[in-house]
């Protein structure tokens, strides 16, 4: 199976590791991510205003060609995924917001037909964690790892819907499946400060440190993540390593280049 | 010619303040048929009834309307004054101009209009009435009680002491409920079990109380007066006869490893068990679920040992069928899951809910009455309660009211905990503290004054797992600062949701719940033990969270009103029933089909059509079993089923004179 | 003295919220890593706008501190919604004065070249018109 692919704009500079190493290891899985033409960047906030219709135009488009193409759209990045999922549900659940958007473009009309999955989904519930164990050669046996969820993967879980909001185990059960120990430390889905560390350095170093002393104290050698703002927060801080989870993803299944 | 009464109610300024009464009257006064109007400030009071009633006895009337509030509230009261004025009470018709009308209308002229359109669709109406009798019925002196806690104990004892015969049925192995389970009761702290089993004891040698436990309710049939139960006596796999409850088989019992649901699945219990030592009947019952013989048909050391040879593990399943003249709903509550609150980390064994720690405080709970941390066994010096957890939550994780009980045992535990070890801190984060009631306030206030409590006005975000101890990320919002506290055990303020399987009974009982699954009662204010069917009634936390006193009130309440109504040796019933015309039935079944109530039958009909006399088969009304909620009328494809009192004539004509009046616009 | 009228109702309806609906429990401060930067605590945000005091919101720094970590959301009760509150906010603070939190200087000097550009074009929108 293939799926219709959304990138963003960190992933083809900045983040370019979490795409290259997801392409390789969807090759190595039997899918291919196959870029939508002309995608436009989400905006890696979602508007929350009511009233927000043109910012939210690019997921629209990007929405309408998963649509179109009648596949799933994945995501990698997830800021990328909270938009996109969020603006599909606005589409598919509030009638002003649909007719709003077809009076930008009749060719934008769309009801939220098409499904946004997150590539962890996708291993989830498409090629499945005891598959996925199955096809790792070279296992991360003794690595102790922490996930490091952040919050755009998971809330709010009324619209996200995936995985447990407090206490998720997606990326727990996909180190396990690479062969590593998963590190459950309490605040792996606290805020790394996000955008913040632009306007209050500080404090975003200082809720970045907080998380990192919490992995610490449970022995994770180092974090994996999605998202590329979260990598370069705790990065920053230059405590344990954190990686992008399809780093270690094609290191396991031994197509790094 | 018929002659038809109006009389329009103003119900003080109810209706008149929006309906122009008068102008009402001049425009029903040229409608066919109509012989007299009035009108009057409240035609419900003495002086009201007594113009329709003198007004009837004057005019010769052979139908009255009257324009006032909904017929829920006096349709009873007008049908009375006709029938003391010699006219049939089923001609009377009610035009409901408050609620339907005056209470939601502001422009007072749309409003006399539509005024006008009821009242002209109700004198339609009344014009195809008939005169109808209600059949007499006798009223079985026997009740069911449905639950053995404290509610259904307490309203078994006073139906009892009046006289009455009660089946108390109970699906655990023994009554006593969750009082049972309670340590100590708010506000006076007395212990639990020692209020309780004096009770428990008297209902078991009460020679008119006949209790029924490891069993439930399978089927319901009947009406007020003459229910027909049909209860399943599971198979306890020991003979209550010869059982004399000395322990040797759960002594002995190898499966050792069960979750204990009295102690909250804190302890484990054995395959053959009593749920607890007071537990009445004091005979165990085998969960034949986990047992071994039942499993691979090997072990059965419980029948070697038992000397008197009670255990019989070929007992079946047995049902009985008994009749009742009412039932009282007294199912009580549970707390919800909590998995969808992550937030609180309840998976960690040091975050527990209250009724938890009603077992772990307790001197026969799963600790010995020792506060110790599950986790490590260790002493907590320090223990933080979360209250409305789940409670007053609108989202799809919890419930949106208030349940009412948590703030008073919050209290009453934190007490507890500071009596036994003042060295231990104690904090409650609280939203409102709700105390009312008899020396509640007093209770909850001596916590904090005399015990040193700490109640923090605020939430908890987050509580974590740090190894050794919890983090919890707070608020005060006195304060307005963050907290972050390192507590060594954390209580929960589960809130409470009626028990599991009230949705079938309820259904069964063709008895309302509402959107919580509470049983509704028949009027929030001055019905509140009857539920909307006439002999099912409510007791304890079924009906909505209640605390015991509450509880032990209401069902005494219940009580006496199944007192009341087993008193009578005749009850009358609704004569608005269904009925076939059997000329039109062909047999077709549907309205079998949707009777909710199993009252229609078939059967072979000798029928005359145009003097072509045949044996046909034919749809038959039981009239005991009818309660007239007209599905099988709006089934029948052949009209052939008509509601009387609301013949599908008489509806047509209320449609006609209302689409009349919108045509003369 | 300035009219906040308008931009109360408009602060209400771009944000969707039922400030009504709030109990005042407090769960979203208790939830909100972002607490100790806010001179305006998030619920207080609700009773500020409950009793019309846009002023106070509009010139806080609190409006900037928000992380929209989504957790108040999450955990709210009541389905309030605080940081869809704070964000509309935001927007008539942003959006009729042209106030910039940010202006593109200051982002220039703070730029550092390992920046993904998730965070500039997240700051771009949160913080500028």
């Amino acid at each position: 199976m293939n799926f219709d692919y959304y990138p963003g704009c960190t992933l083809k500079t900045k983040a370019a590791g979490l795409e290259a190493g997801a392409r390789r290891a969807a090759r190595a899985l039997g899918f291919e991510l196959c870029e939508i033409a002309d995608w436009q960047c989400c905006g890696a906030v979602y508007p929350l205003g009511k009233d927000a219709h043109a910012e939210k135009l690019p997921s629209i488009r990007a929405l309408k060609a998963a649509e179109n193409a009648a596949r799933p759209l994945v995501t990698l990045c997830s800021a990328c995924h909270h938009v996109l999922k969020r603006v599909n549900d606005d589409a598919a659940k509030n009638k002003d917001f649909r007719d709003t958007i077809a009076r930008y473009d009749e060719d934008l009309a769309y009801g939220g037909g098409a499904t946004v999955l997150h590539y962890l989904e996708v291993l989830r519930d498409f090629v499945g964690f005891e598959e996925l164990s199955r096809r790792v050669v070279k296992p991360l046996t003794g690595r102790k790892i922490g996930a490091y969820y952040g919050c755009m993967l998971l809330r709010p879980s009324v619209v996200m819907a995936f995985d447990d909001p407090e206490n998720p185990t997606i990326i727990e059960d996909f180190i396990r499946a690479l062969g590593g120990e998963a590190v459950n430390y309490p605040l792996r889905a606290e805020c790394c400060g996000g955008y913040i560390s632009l306007s209050n350095e500080a404090k975003a170093n200082e809720l970045s440190r907080k998380i990192l002393a919490d992995a610490a104290r449970l022995d994770a050698e180092f974090l994996i993540t999605a998202c590329p703002l979260c990598a370069y927060n705790i990065r920053k801080q230059n405590q344990l390593p954190i990686y992008y989870f399809t780093e270690i993803l094609e290191e396991a299944l031994d197509v790094k280049l | 010619m018929e002659k038809i009464g109006v009389f329009i109610c103003h119900c003080g300024s109810n209706i008149k303040a929006t309906v122009d009464a008068d102008a009402v009257i001049k425009e029903i006064r040229g409608i066919t048929g109509v012989a007299f109007a009035a009108q009057y400030p409240y035609m419900c009071a003495k002086a009201g009834q007594s113009l329709i009633e003198a007004a009837i006895r004057d005019n010769s009337l052979d139908g009255i309307v009257v324009a006032a509030c909904s017929p829920r509230m006096h349709e009873a009261t007008f049908r009375k004054v006709a029938e003391s004025a010699g006219l049939n009470p089923y001609m009377v018709e009610i035009a409901n101009i408050r609620e339907h009308c005056s209470w939601i209308h502001r422009d007072g002229g749309e409003a006399t209009v539509k005024a006008v359109e009821l009242t002209r669709a109700a004198i339609a109406k009344v014009r195809l009435n008939a005169p109808l009798f209600p059949e007499e019925n006798s009223v079985v002196k026997r009740a069911l009680v449905i639950g053995g806690g404290i509610a259904g104990i307490q309203a078994a004892l006073d139906i009892a002491e009046a006289g009455f015969e009660v089946d108390l049925v109970e699906t655990t192995p023994s009554i006593g409920g969750k009082m049972a389970q309670l340590d100590k009761t708010f506000p006076t702290l007395d212990c639990s079990a020692c209020i309780l089993t004096p009770k428990m004891v008297d209902c078991a040698s009460h020679d008119k109380i006949n209790i029924l436990t490891y069993s439930q309710i399978e089927k319901i049939e009947g009406f007020v007066g003459n229910f027909t139960a049909t209860i399943r006596k599971k198979a306890r796999s020991v003979c209550m006869e010869k059982c004399t409850g000395c322990g040797d088989c759960w002594n002995k019992c190898p499966v050792k490893k069960i979750p204990d649901e009295f102690n909250t699945g804190l302890s484990n219990r054995t395959a053959i068990y009593i749920p607890f030592a007071q537990a009445l009947p004091l005979v165990p019952a085998i969960d034949r679920e986990h047992c071994i013989k039942f499993k691979t048909g090997k072990c059965g050391l419980c029948q070697t040992v038992c000397q008197p040879g009670a255990i019989d593990f070929e007992l079946q399943d047995e049902f009985a069928t008994e009749k009742y003249g009412a039932i009282v709903v007294a199912t009580g509550f549970e707390v919800i899951e909590l998995g969808k609150f992550g937030e609180f980390g309840y998976d960690n064994p040091d975050v527990i809910t209250s009724m938890e720690f009603e077992r772990i405080t307790h001197g026969a709970g799963p600790t010995g009455g020792e506060l110790v941390r599950l986790s490590d066994g260790r002493k907590p010096k320090s223990i933080t309660f979360i209250q409305c957890v789940g409670s007053r939550d609108i989202t799809e994780r919890g419930k949106p009211y208030c349940s009412k009980i948590c703030c008073m045992y919050t209290a009453k535990h934190s007490i507890l905990i500071k009596d036994k070890y003042p060295d231990i801190d104690v904090n409650i984060f609280y939203i409102d503290m709700r105390t009312p009631g008899k020396a509640y306030d007093e209770f909850y206030r001596r916590s904090e004054e005399d015990f040193g409590v700490r109640y923090i006005k605020g939430q908890v975000g987050r509580v974590m797992d740090m190894g050794d101890h919890l983090a919890i990320s707070g608020v005060d919002l006195l304060d307005n600062v963050k907290l972050e506290l390192k507590t060594d055990m954390v209580i929960l303020a589960t809130a409470i949701q009626p028990a599991t399987g009230i949705k079938p009974l309820a259904s069964m009982l063709s008895a309302s719940i509402d959107t919580n699954n509470f049983m509704t009662e028949a009027h929030a204010k001055l019905r509140p033990v009857e539920s909307p069917t006439a002999g099912v009634f409510l007791a304890g936390a079924a009906q909505g969270p209640k605390d015991i006193p509450e509880t032990v009130g209401q069902a005494g309440a219940a009580a006496a009103k199944v007192i009341g109504l087993l008193a009578k040796d005749i009850l009358l019933s609704n004569p608005c029933t269904a009925t076939v015309d059997i000329n039109s039935c062909n047999g077709c079944s549907l309205c079998g089909l949707v009777c909710p109530y199993g009252a229609i039958s078939y059967g072979p009909t000798k029928v005359d059509e145009f003097g072509y006399k045949t044996l046909e088969r034919i749809s038959h009304v039981n009239q005991a079993l009818c309660l007239g909620c007209g599905a099988c009328v709006v089934a029948c494809p052949s009209g052939a089923m008509n509601l009387l009192g609301y013949t599908n004539l008489q509806l047509q004509a209320e449609v006609d004179a209302l689409c009349l009046m919108n045509s003369d616009r | 003295m300035l009219n906040y009228e308008y931009q109360l109702e408009e602060i209400l309806d771009i944000s969707g919220v039922d400030i009504g609906r709030c109990m005042k429990c407090g769960r979203c401060s208790a939830s909100c890593p972002s607490y100790d930067e806010m001179e305006h605590r998030p619920h207080q945000f609700i009773t500020y706008l409950a009793r019309g005091d846009v002023a106070a919101l509009l010139e806080s720094d609190a409006l900037w501190q928000c992380l929209a970590c989504f957790s108040c959301v999450q955990r709210c009760p009541r389905d309030v919604k605080p940081a869809n509150l704070i964000e509309a906010v935001r927007l008539a603070a942003i959006r009729p004065k042209g106030a910039e939190f940010l202006t593109v200087e200051e982002v220039e000097a703070k730029f550092a070249p390992d920046m993904p550009q998730q965070l500039l074009v997240a700051a771009f929108r949160k913080y500028m018109r």
